[in-house]
């Protein structure tokens, strides 16, 4: 009895904390006036309602499971002495701040917000500005980053941080964020199964996206524009990439996907726009590229070589200035029934598929490589007649590199 | 001059020539709109035709017309007029005639496929913007050559042989010499080579309008300065403008020394 | 009227005009004579301007013609060949003519005079040599210039119309007006001129009347008289 007594008492005391869970209001005039009083004040639980004003704090550790919640967008400046809040605790939410200058440093990687080794975190409605890096998250696993605004204001690479980076966490979402002129937009290494959803990454430095040694994620439905070098993947494996968007990547070293040794991902619905080179693919394999659009690129796709067994089927490739470029005489990858704007050819059985096969690799892709000066003759007729001859009988390109089944009409 | 261009306006627009002239580009437009049935593709291929059939068309048209008006001229030429506005008012209505054809034989088809709620317009504006350039810069090229060589068969042959080089020789050589020196830095030497061309000038217009991507991969400094900035717009037009008011002065100075 | 002074003109290494001196004085018709290629044609072009000289001074009614245009508006000119644009008709190449020496014309009365009513819709590629000729005529004759040069008016008409022809260059010599013929119709210009000037390699070999010409060369005859300056000529 005593003992059943002892587990009432217990239940009740859980129960009790849970709903008498706290709000602990912070302001100029309120008893707590800064954000780490309240931290050291509150309970596990307890909501810290952060009301509208400037707090100029740094070295924020959140410890315990807390929801620190900002009223009207509350600014919280760390002037540039270092981290701002730094979150060691599972359970905790992160909501509606406004964190203006972190600290930059060449020896620590001082972040906006930081998640150490903590899980079931949400960090959501936050806008940084002026940071060094922004979202941090430190072998942090199942949380979710949504519905932030990151905008950097990044000059040069070496003294730059990433927008969101992820380093040795798992299944966590990042979702509907906007991340602008930091060093890479979102940032993945040796994290798994990250689903990336619907953010904007653009005008960033160096990468919109960037994977390093990362497998089985999936990102889909995001745009990433006017980056450095577009999206980079690189060393990872089982990679899904759907309907995102990448745009104006322009530049010699630009692109607006690397692929370099990826193996067994899945490409499909993504438009390539107005990119120099729209993929540049390196050592990748098994790779399914279907339903994409490559619209206005200068290079839609670049195969650098050790690329087997790719297939690229039901694209769209239009106006693009070279539609693919290959740097060897070999090819073991597969391309069918694609629509090229580039195909003269026609359908005499009204099948929808062109009579006679479309080489998409150009002569002059060729000489543009070996001599880059050459690309101001593009659309010469002189060209012309050299491509034309060269379709008729291949010498330089890959003779077995060709869509024997090209679409007539551009897919939808 | 204003009245010699009418007359020679009007009198080319009453001549088969430039029916011909205006119903082929009315034709090749309803029949490429007509198979693409997509104003942007249409307007690509059309670039593609239009940097080297304008020119064709302009010196030959050219040529053509100075010949076959020569008893005209010598009409005007007996007249109370000066010799600069004869040939300026004829060259004018040469050139204007076949831009006035060029213009309605492309803009009618396209204008009736939907060009003003496309997309294509800016590309199409470039288009004909291109076709006038290159349309008065070989009129008076060919108005030169005509007056400089009274044989008729010479003057075509030159003229014939003026557009080959232009359109196709040149470009052969540029390349040529891009590969022989590939180990030196070639930037500058590339664009000052299309500087040379007007057609290859007016290939970088549009290379500027539809391969700006391609263009922005290269990565000597000058390309970037030329290429990515309006820099490279403004040069071209500049040069192309230079490229058809050169050949014009030059015909009023030689059609001042030239006897009839 | 027209006075020439040291005229020389080469066209490549063919010396067409070699130092040719000529003074004509206002009204009456002059007769250009000589043999083919002794630069009659050339001769009236310099004064047209259409030619350019290599050395010599040409003035038009007291003005040097040298990079000047603006004299040519008392002269009217009948060229040799007339050929005119084909896509233009008879009556809008009068009005362009009027148009462009902006002067009113007496065109109604030749046209009634050459019978050119029933021509003046059409177009001059359709029209005959000779009813060219008669547009060609009607275009020199409808201004009112001081000054008539006309190069072979009389190819390709028909009896009626060189006699409406003589007419008119009669009327205008009685205006008072200079006009310079160049022809090979020896009979035509016996008729016509009051002066001969023959040209012969570039120079003027004889200017004067046709009676001095006569009594030079003790020929009776007028045709046989201008041959035999030629036969002279060559003996030099």
């Amino acid at each position: 009895m005593k003992y059943t007594y002892h587990i009432f008492t217990f239940i009740f005391l859980l129960i009790g904390s849970l709903l008498w869970s706290r709000t602990v209001e912070i302001c100029k005039s309120c008893a707590v006036k800064t954000i780490k009083e309240g931290v050291a004040q509150a309970f596990d639980f307890d909501t810290l309602l952060i009301k509208k004003g400037t707090y100029k704090e740094f070295n924020i550790r959140v410890d315990k499971p807390l929801v620190l919640l900002g009223e009207d967008y509350p600014v919280i400046d760390g002037e540039d002495k270092g981290e701002i809040i730094t979150i060691v605790s599972d359970g905790v939410t992160i909501d509606g701040l406004f964190i203006i200058n972190v600290g930059t440093s060449y020896t620590a990687d001082y972040a906006a917000i930081r998640v150490v080794e903590s899980e079931n975190f949400l960090i959501q409605n936050v806008v940084l500005e002026k940071l060094f890096f922004g979202i941090y998250l430190e072998k942090s696993n199942n949380g979710r980053v949504y519905h932030n605004k990151i905008i950097g204001d990044a000059i040069d690479e070496y003294n730059s941080g990433n927008g969101i980076q992820l380093w040795y966490s798992k299944n966590v979402t990042v979702e509907r964020n906007i991340v602008q002129h930091v060093r890479d937009g979102i940032y993945l290494e040796f994290s798994d199964n990250i689903t990336i959803y619907n953010n904007t990454s653009s005008n960033n430095l160096r990468y919109g996206l960037h994977f390093m040694f990362s497998n089985d994620d999936v990102y889909t439905d995001n745009v990433f524009e006017n980056n450095g070098a577009g999206v980079a993947v690189m060393f990872s494996k089982k990679i899904k990439m759907r309907g995102n968007s990448f745009k104006k990547n322009w530049g010699t070293a630009s692109f607006g996907m690397l692929l370099k040794e990826i193996n067994d991902a899945e490409i499909n619905g993504n438009t390539f726009e107005e990119n120099t080179v729209g993929i540049n693919i390196e050592g990748s394999n098994r790779i399914e590229y279907k339903n994409n659009n490559f619209v206005n690129n200068g290079w839609a796709i670049k195969v650098r070589g050790a690329c087997y067994t790719n297939s690229f089927v039901n694209n769209n490739f239009l106006y693009n200035s070279f539609d693919i470029s290959y740097n060897s005489k070999l090819n073991d990858n597969k391309f069918e029934q694609n629509y090229w704007s580039g195909y003269t050819g026609y359908d005499l059985d009204k099948n929808g598929i062109g009579d006679v096969p479309y080489r998409p690799v150009k002569l002059f892709s060729y000489i543009v490589n070996r001599t880059p000066e050459t690309i101001v003759l593009l659309r010469s007729l002189f060209m012309d007649i050299i491509d034309f001859s060269e379709r008729v009988s291949p010498i330089f390109t890959p003779d077995n590199l060709l869509d024997a089944s090209p679409l007539m009409k551009p897919l939808r | 001059m204003f009245k010699i261009l009418k007359y020679s306006f009007y009198d080319l627009i009453r001549s088969r020539w430039s029916y011909v002239y205006f119903l082929f580009y009315l034709a090749l437009g309803f029949v490429l709109l007509f198979l693409n049935n997509d104003l942007s593709k249409a307007v690509i291929t059309f670039m593609n035709v239009i940097i080297v059939l304008v020119p064709l068309i302009g010196t030959i048209f050219g040529v053509m017309y100075f010949y076959n008006s020569k008893e005209f001229t010598e009409l005007l030429l007996a007249q109370p007029l000066k010799r600069s506005s004869i040939f300026l008012g004829q060259y004018l209505g040469v050139a204007g005639s076949l831009t006035l054809s060029l213009v309605l034989g492309l803009g009618i088809p396209f204008v009736l496929y939907g060009l003003f709620r496309s997309e294509a317009i800016w590309n199409f504006s470039l288009l004909l913007v291109t076709g006038t350039f290159l349309t008065l810069i070989f009129t008076a090229l060919s108005f030169n050559i005509a007056l400089s060589n009274e044989n008729k068969i010479m003057g075509f042959g030159y003229a014939v042989l003026l557009w080959l080089f232009l359109a196709v020789i040149y470009d052969g050589l540029f390349l040529l010499s891009l590969i022989i020196f590939e180990e030196y830095p070639l930037d500058s030497f590339s664009l000052a080579t299309t500087m040379f061309n007007p057609i290859d000038l007016s290939r970088t217009l549009i290379l500027l309008k539809l391969d700006i991507s391609a263009l922005l991969g290269y990565t000597g400094a000058v390309f970037k300065q030329f290429f990515g900035t309006n820099l490279g717009l403004i040069i071209a037009i500049g040069v192309l403008l230079l490229w058809a008011v050169l050949p014009i002065f030059h015909l009023v100075y030689r059609s001042r020394k030239k006897d009839f | 009227m027209i006075e020439i002074q040291g005229l020389h003109k080469k066209f490549g290494k063919n010396q067409v005009l070699s130092g040719v001196d000529l003074t004509i004085k206002g009204g009456g018709i002059f007769a250009v004579l000589g043999p083919n290629g002794s630069g009659k044609t050339t001769l009236i072009k310099s004064i047209l301007g259409m030619v350019v000289p290599n050395k010599g001074r040409i003035s038009v009614l007291d003005t040097d013609i040298k990079n000047s245009w603006k004299y040519r508006e008392e002269i009217d000119y009948l060229p040799q060949i007339a050929n005119f644009p084909g896509n233009l008709k008879v009556k809008e190449l009068i009005r362009m003519i009027k148009d462009l020496r902006r002067k009113p014309g007496n065109e109604e009365r030749m046209i009634d005079q050459f019978g050119l009513d029933p021509f003046l819709d059409k177009k001059l590629s359709t029209l005959s040599g000779g009813t060219k000729q008669k547009v060609n005529i009607l275009l020199t004759f409808m201004f009112d210039g001081p000054l008539k040069i006309l190069d072979e008016p009389t190819t390709g008409l028909d009896p009626a119309s060189l006699i409406c022809l003589k007419e008119l260059i009669l009327e205008g010599k009685q205006k008072g007006k200079t006009i310079l013929i160049t022809s090979h119709i020896m009979q035509f210009v016996e008729e016509m001129a009051d002066e001969i000037v023959y040209l012969l390699e570039g120079k003027i070999y004889f200017k004067g009347s046709i009676d001095e010409l006569k009594t030079k060369t003790g020929q009776t005859n007028f045709e046989h008289a201008i041959a035999d300056i030629s036969i002279h000529a060559a003996d030099v």
